[in-house]
């Protein structure tokens, strides 16, 4: 599997980031070079291994169904870039 | 459906249900509804870093129970994903939902449209957290120049039924989803408030020729939390779509948004742009692991379902009309038999149950679950009647007295005096007074007029204020007369 310069700019375009184009090059190796590292995986046999859903072996992690007091207003919108009446303040939406 | 004999529609529906947890899926903040803004959050659900969520267990109870009763498969093993995309309604750039092993795998539901019955497929159904809420400044999402956001609700426990595109009209949609929020309904995962917002619906249309087998490009219209928004958003888009085929033009795969008030969808977003979500597994949750034993648990909570409930009223001499009115709701299907339990007349019942009991709870906007008429109150009434104790038309003013003071029937009936004459005696005195200040009527009913023995009961029953026993009035008027 490699990585072309183009899918190294769509990944940039979702992740809304710019890149210049000495970045883009740049990027584009190192990340065929990771990759490729991590090829090496695809040696093993993993015929009778099933597909890895989480790292570490735990399931059903659960808490109750009980309510615990939420943390007040001001400690909510302390870190809020915006914030008018009580809500956080967002700038125009963009969808695309 | 065939528009303009040209085109067939084809539909598939996404349902978004909130689950009635009281907390929400990944933390412990309450999910209440409303509440000032932003205060019903946490580190968790503001996704600041460094925070760790913890599945909620009600939430993984509710959705093996929703799956049981759409007949889904319950998975054995399930696991959480993060799908990414930048929207500030969830403040962590991704939602937490299910992408490959949802906890519901296939299942669906039986809908009926003018007496046509028909399956209609559901793919899977998984868990995911809600979103907050967008106050947008400008008039719709679209023109909006700045946004206010409250996560309140973000993280309240969701859970998305994914049906097949098996519906080719509207009236089958329709079928569709009020099955399915009636089901949902009927397990109480879910108050199924749809003017609050609990159940949400998008809506997936494509047209294709008459005949074809591909299906054409569809649009997907979201965010629709009513019936009759379905059903005109759908008129809309599929006027819309035939008139883009029409024109030789080729219909665009985009999602699209409803606008209420202008009655038209408009585009949202191109889905080749948006549609990337990049899912991979979430690595702060454990996978789920659903042994057997603990779907059979689940299995054991559900109640009896409409369905079931349809069938055994009507094997009790119910018509399909009425069956259908009393397991519209689960609260009036309970009210029911709770009745029935002590009052064994099913046809009698229902009637009143349908008639005077809806009509008086409807009169005061009351809820069947809050009503001041208990349901065995209301089988004693009836068991009144037919004692012969009071007339059916007494019945009714008691019932009202019943609903206002919230007494039993015997107790309005002993202090009102409403005890219908049922005393041979006292009749007697009454009806001889009745024939004797109505000669021309007895001479008419002799003479072969029928309807004259009308009038004489009526009589009969003004003089006694409706008390008399209708019944053992004309068995002893004939007696008189003959």
């Amino acid at each position: 599997m490699s990585i072309s310069r183009e899918d190294v700019e769509y990944v940039a375009a979702l992740a809304r980031l710019e890149l210049t184009e000495q970045e883009t090059q740049e990027y584009t190796e190192q990340l065929n070079s990771i990759l490729g590292y991590a090829a090496m995986l695809e040696r093993l046999d993993t015929t009778d291994v099933l597909p890895t859903a989480h790292a570490v072996p735990l399931h059903n992690v659960l808490r109750e169904d009980q309510v615990r007091p939420s943390i007040n207003h001001e400690k909510a919108l302390k870190n809020a870039p915006d914030e008018e009446e009580g809500f956080f303040r967002v700038p125009k939406i963009s969808l695309t | 459906m065939v528009v303009a004999n040209k085109y067939e529609m084809v539909c598939g529906l996404e349902v978004h249900v909130e689950l009635q947890t009281k907390t929400k899926i990944f933390c412990s903040c309450t999910t209440e509804f409303g509440g000032e803004q932003n205060t019903h959050v946490c580190p968790v659900c503001l996704g600041m870093p460094g925070t760790l969520p913890v599945l909620n267990r009600e939430v993984v109870n509710y959705a093996i129970k929703a799956g049981l009763a759409l007949n889904c498969e319950i998975a054995e093993f399930s696991k959480f994903d993060r799908k990414n995309y930048f929207y500030p309604d969830l403040s962590k750039n991704y939602q937490t939902s299910q992408f490959d092993l949802p906890i519901c795998g296939k299942g669906g539901l039986e809908i009926e449209v003018e007496g046509e019955k028909k399956w209609v497929g559901i793919t899977r159904a998984h868990m995911e957290e809600d979103a907050g809420k967008l106050v947008h400044s400008g008039d719709t999402i679209t023109t909006s120049n700045e946004s206010s956001v409250d996560y309140n609700r973000a993280g309240v426990p969701l859970l998305e039924i994914v049906s097949e595109p098996d519906m080719r009209s509207i009236p089958e949609v329709l079928a569709y989803l009020e099955k399915l929020v009636q089901i949902l309904e009927y397990t109480e995962v879910s108050d199924c408030r749809l003017e609050q917002g609990s159940v949400r619906f998008d809506i997936n249309v494509s047209l294709r020729p008459m005949g074809a087998t591909t299906l054409g490009t569809r649009t997907e219209t979201k965010n629709l939390n009513s019936f009759s928004s379905v059903r005109r958003c759908m008129e809309y888009e599929i006027a819309r779509q035939s008139r883009v085929l029409d024109a030789g033009e080729k219909v665009i795969q985009e999602t699209r948004t409803w606008d209420e008030g202008q009655g038209v969808t408009l585009t949202l977003r191109s889905k080749e742009e948006a549609h990337d979500y990049r899912y991979f597994p979430e690595p702060d949750l454990a996978p789920l692991v659903i042994d057997r034993e603990w779907v059979e648990r689940i299995r054991k909570m559900l109640p009896e379902l409409p369905e079931a409930r349809r069938v055994r009223l009507q094997a009790l001499g119910l018509s399909a009309y009425d069956t259908g009115v009393i397991t519209q709701s689960k609260a009036l299907s309970d009210f029911f038999d709770e009745a029935l339990s002590s009052y064994g007349d099913a046809k009698t019942l229902a009637n009143w149950v349908m008639g005077d009991v809806t009509r008086l709870l409807n009169t005061n906007q009351c809820n069947v679950v809050d009503s001041p008429i208990s349901a065995p109150q209301l089988a004693e009434l009836l068991g009144l009647i037919d004692k012969g104790t009071i007339s059916g038309k007494i019945a009714k003013s008691v019932l009202e007295d019943m609903y206002s003071t919230g007494k039993d029937a015997e107790v309005i009936v002993k202090e009102k005096g409403l005890a219908q004459i049922s005393d041979e005696g006292a009749l007697l005195g009454i009806i001889d007074d009745v024939i004797s200040a109505n000669p021309q009527s007895v001479e008419d009913f002799r003479a072969g007029k029928d309807r004259a023995i009308g009038f004489l009961v009526g009589q009969i029953m003004k003089a006694t204020k409706g008390q008399a026993n209708p019944g053992l009035v004309n068995k002893l008027l004939k007696e008189k007369l003959s």
